[in-house]
């Protein structure tokens, strides 16, 4: 039995060590919001943060990880689908089918936070999860947008502390 | 909208539906019934706006739910079809569901009119409110509609007409975009239900090969192991309280194949197959005018060239999957699935039960392309498998190996085009010859008169309204000789109008070349007859700056083609650096006339997206046959385009009225050949033998 702490949660994880973290969340945990579509991290469609990094779940075994490691999946990168990414994804109706878009998000929402203003290179290196509907302009419109917002309360930040606000 | 079990209909005897396509709730939720099924190309939403548009309801109010092909046999077909392929999904049933939301609306403004006793033409509507001005008196459809559902249908129902729409046309936000945004978004894979079993399956990978024998016992005791079984003849199982359990289970079975007539089948066989068909005297011809072979033995100049297109698998993100679960009274199966009644007979048939003992549950699609359409395979199998375990809910999950070698492929296909032109450089005489495979030959045989796959033609059609080809000729012969490798076909996204607008406008740039005449130009000449394909391609023209110099290192390209009722054209604006070869697509103008536009937004979208589909293909994309089987196994060796790849594409969406164009599919076409003439451009390279990637452009 190994502990995994999950979206802030300490869970118990039952499964053989060489079980991906992909299928521990899937069955063991219920968290089907991360996908299955290649098995070989090829595709991306399982990509959940671990200590914040970018990590494409289907080829992480169980028995590499413990409860020190910080896993946040698509279900708890918000409450209420209030992070910049989702909120800019949602105004540009960036899904079409949707089946990507999980992954799509966690690593948007990675790379935002590493670089909070991706240039398109920047955005072609990070973002090289696949779509087969062929959302990726609106994903990449849709980056630049949350990158804006990101900027814009940061801005807001900066004010109010140089104003001296608490 | 969809959790894992769905619910009956959103009605019950308080609360009746206006008819099959709407249902009021005292709160004011609007319900709208759609029959077609959503994949991500906007149908739903799109389906949605009509009805809503005729109903005058509120928008922010609407809610969908998808009839179930089970209440749709019970009911008489009541929905119609449910099949969602063809670009068919809005310009199919376009007219009965406006007729549908008009008629509720005229049902209740009668009851409200009924209720003040005043007369129907004294009340207008908007936004679900009913106002009788006169009395200045009003109600809201929440209200009514109890009293309406119990008027008869209106006998005279009106539509508006297009240039009155508010709702429809407009770039009005998706339904379903929400889900999608935080996992709570069921797909197939997802789906939970007490006492249910995964199951994992290997079917043959040699086509038309059997089991021979494997050794059960042998992973029995593995963890979570419920039951190994055979699967009809060529399939093996493996049944496990979890997946992933079952999956690991199955890959350490040896399974020992026969493996039957096609074994030692390559690509090179099959190629060899195509070649000969090229000149074969046994083609059966579509279009033909005038007589080419006559033209063609006296012309001044002779351009000549064969093409060729290979398998391709639809890699929809979402692999096939399916939960079924069976008694002797009932089978229940929930799936992604393009078409319900398909879907349903097909659980029905391999169920051995009637179709009114069973049902399907249609869940949302993580992509279709076609897949999920004509063939229900993964539904059979995992029916199949529930059926050794009655009550017990077993959800079959494909592996991508799995799906990746067990498709229903684009259609393999060669194509040799002879033009002749007189001395004046105009083009008189225009042979092509399509070799290659059938899809009709396989899943719908009884559509195929007197030798002749009408689908093969598609673009290239002599006339009428679904993809005539829009150049004059006088002396015309497209001809098909049927070649069909033992590699299960299937309709991939945009079908033969892909490779049939590559032949086609890759040829007529070579055309265009042979006679020292600008590319558009000679196409303006040839479409002088065709004002709708002319549009769309002087649309992308101009957009795209072709009379001025293109930025430098750049190099542009042009198609056009009609197909699944559309007019299609792109202008490609590509750079190769000729020291590495690496092509860079920068920009693609692309223009679509669907006649009529519901939402432009996500006609945008499908451009777009078609865009990556068809790329795909033509830059990367094939699956080729070793020893009777697909070589390719997953997105390492069947690679797609992604976001570095991606251009900037500009949609102009110009519907000129008076038709109903698909949107999902025409576009697909044109990108890939616009493409390629722009790399011709760019370096005297002409792209014959697809997809690029066998290719070098380096200097």
């Amino acid at each position: 039995m190994v502990q995994l702490n999950v979206n802030g949660r300490l869970r118990d994880c039952d499964a053989e060590g060489d079980t991906p973290l992909l299928w521990v969340l899937r069955e063991q945990l219920g968290l089907t919001g991360t996908k299955y579509g290649c098995g070989i991290a090829q595709c991306g469609a399982c990509t959940v943060h671990i200590d914040g990094q970018p990590t494409r779940s289907c080829v992480r075994p169980l028995s590499s990880l413990s409860s020190k490691e910080k896993i946040v999946t698509i279900e708890g990168l918000s409450a209420d689908a209030t992070h910049a990414v989702q909120k800019a994804w949602n105004e540009l109706d960036v899904p079409q089918c949707g089946f990507c878009q999980s992954g799509m998000i966690m690593a948007a929402a990675a790379l935002l936070k590493a670089k909070p203003r991706p240039t398109d290179a920047d955005i072609d290196a990070a973002m090289t999860n696949i779509c087969r509907c062929g959302t990726y302009n609106r994903v990449r419109a849709a980056i630049h947008l949350a990158a804006g917002q990101l900027q814009r309360k940061s801005i807001a930040i900066t004010i109010q502390t140089e104003g001296g606000a608490a | 909208m969809v959790g894992f079990h769905v619910p009956a209909l959103a009605q019950d005897a308080a609360h009746p539906e206006l008819n099959a396509w709407v249902l009021i709730q005292p709160d004011e939720t609007v319900i709208i019934r759609i029959a077609r099924s959503e994949m991500g190309q906007g149908t739903l939403t799109g389906l949605a706006q009509l009805v809503a548009e005729e109903l005058e309801c509120d928008w922010a109010r609407v809610k969908t739910e998808y009839p179930t092909p089970g209440q749709n046999l019970a009911r008489n077909r009541v929905w119609k079809s449910f099949s969602t392929g063809g670009s068919q999904g809005v310009r199919g049933s376009n007219d009965y569901v406006r007729v549908g939301g008009a008629a509720a609306r005229l049902m209740l403004v009668q009851a409200a009119a009924d209720e003040w006793k005043v007369p129907t033409a004294e009340c207008t509507v908007a936004k679900g409110v009913i106002t009788h001005k006169p009395s200045g008196r009003s109600t809201s459809y929440g209200k009514v509609a109890a009293a309406a559902a119990k008027l008869a249908p209106p006998a005279d129902v009106k539509l508006k007409d297009p240039r009155d729409w508010t709702l429809a046309g407009k770039p009005m936000k998706r339904l379903d975009t929400r889900g999608k945004l935080d996992g709570s978004q069921i797909y197939g894979m997802d789906l939970h239900m007490p006492g249910m079993l995964n199951a994992a399956i290997r079917d043959c990978p040699v086509f038309g090969g059997k089991v021979k024998s494997f050794d059960a016992s042998s992973i029995a005791a593995k963890p979570g192991v419920k039951k190994v079984l055979q699967v009809g003849d060529s399939a093996v199982a493996v049944v496990a309280d979890t997946w992933w359990r079952a999956k690991t289970a199955l890959e350490a079975l040896n399974i020992v194949w026969d493996e039957g007539p096609n074994a030692q089948t390559s690509s090179a066989d099959v190629a060899s197959m195509l070649k000969a068909g090229l000149d074969a005297d046994d083609a059966v011809a579509f279009n033909s005018k005038g007589d080419a072979h006559a033209a063609l033995k006296g012309v001044a100049h002779k351009v000549e060239a064969v093409y060729s297109c290979p398998h391709q698998n639809h890699a929809t993100m979402e692999v096939m999957n399916a939960t079924a679960r069976w008694t002797p009274e009932r089978c229940e199966v929930w799936t992604p699935t393009q078409n319900g009644d398909a879907a349903l007979a097909a659980t029905a048939e391999a169920a051995g039960l009637p179709p009114a003992q069973c049902e399907v549950y249609k869940l949302h699609l993580g992509g279709g392309f076609g897949r999920r359409g004509a063939t229900h395979d993964w539904v059979h199998q995992a029916v199949a498998i529930a059926k050794t375990m009655p009550g017990t809910p077993v959800k079959l999950i494909w592996t991508r190996e799995e799906d990746m070698q067990h498709g229903r492929y684009h259609p393999v296909t060669q194509c040799k085009l002879t033009a002749g032109l007189d001395a004046q450089g105009k083009l008189t005489a225009l042979h092509m010859r399509i070799s290659g495979q059938s899809i009709l030959a396989a899943l719908f045989p009884q559509n195929i008169k007197n030798g002749v796959d009408p689908a093969v033609f598609q673009g290239l059609n002599p006339g009428g309204t679904e993809g005539a080809l829009g150049y004059a000729v006088p002396n015309l012969l497209v001809d098909h000789a049927m070649r069909n490798p033992p590699v299960p076909p299937g309709f991939w996204r945009g079908v033969n109008l892909n490779q049939n607008a590559i032949y086609l406008e890759c040829f007529i740039d070579e055309v265009a070349h042979a006679a020292k005449r600008d590319p558009l130009a000679l196409r303006r000449e040839l479409l002088a007859g065709s004002p709708k394909h002319l549009a769309v391609l002087n649309a992308v023209a101009e957009k795209a700056g072709w009379d001025k110099p293109a930025p430098k290192g750049r190099h542009r390209g042009l198609a056009q083609i009609m197909g699944f009722g559309s007019y299609v054209a792109a202008c490609a604006e590509i750079s190769v650096n000729a020291k590495t070869g690496e092509l860079k697509i920068h920009r693609i103008v692309a223009a679509t006339d669907p006649g009529h536009a519901v939402n432009p937004q996500q006609i945008q979208a499908q451009v777009e997206g078609s865009f990556v589909y068809g790329l795909s293909a033509a830059l990367f994309g094939e699956c080729t046959l070793k020893n009777g089987r697909i070589e390719q196994s997953n997105f390492s060796d069947y690679p797609v385009v992604r976001m570095e790849h991606m251009p900037a594409v500009e949609t102009i969406v110009m519907p000129s009225g008076g038709f109903w164009g698909g949107v999902g599919e025409p576009t697909i076409a044109v990108a890939a050949p616009a493409v390629l003439n722009a790399i011709f451009a760019a370096t005297g390279k002409r792209i014959r033998d697809l997809p690029l990637s066998k290719h070098s452009l380096k200097a």
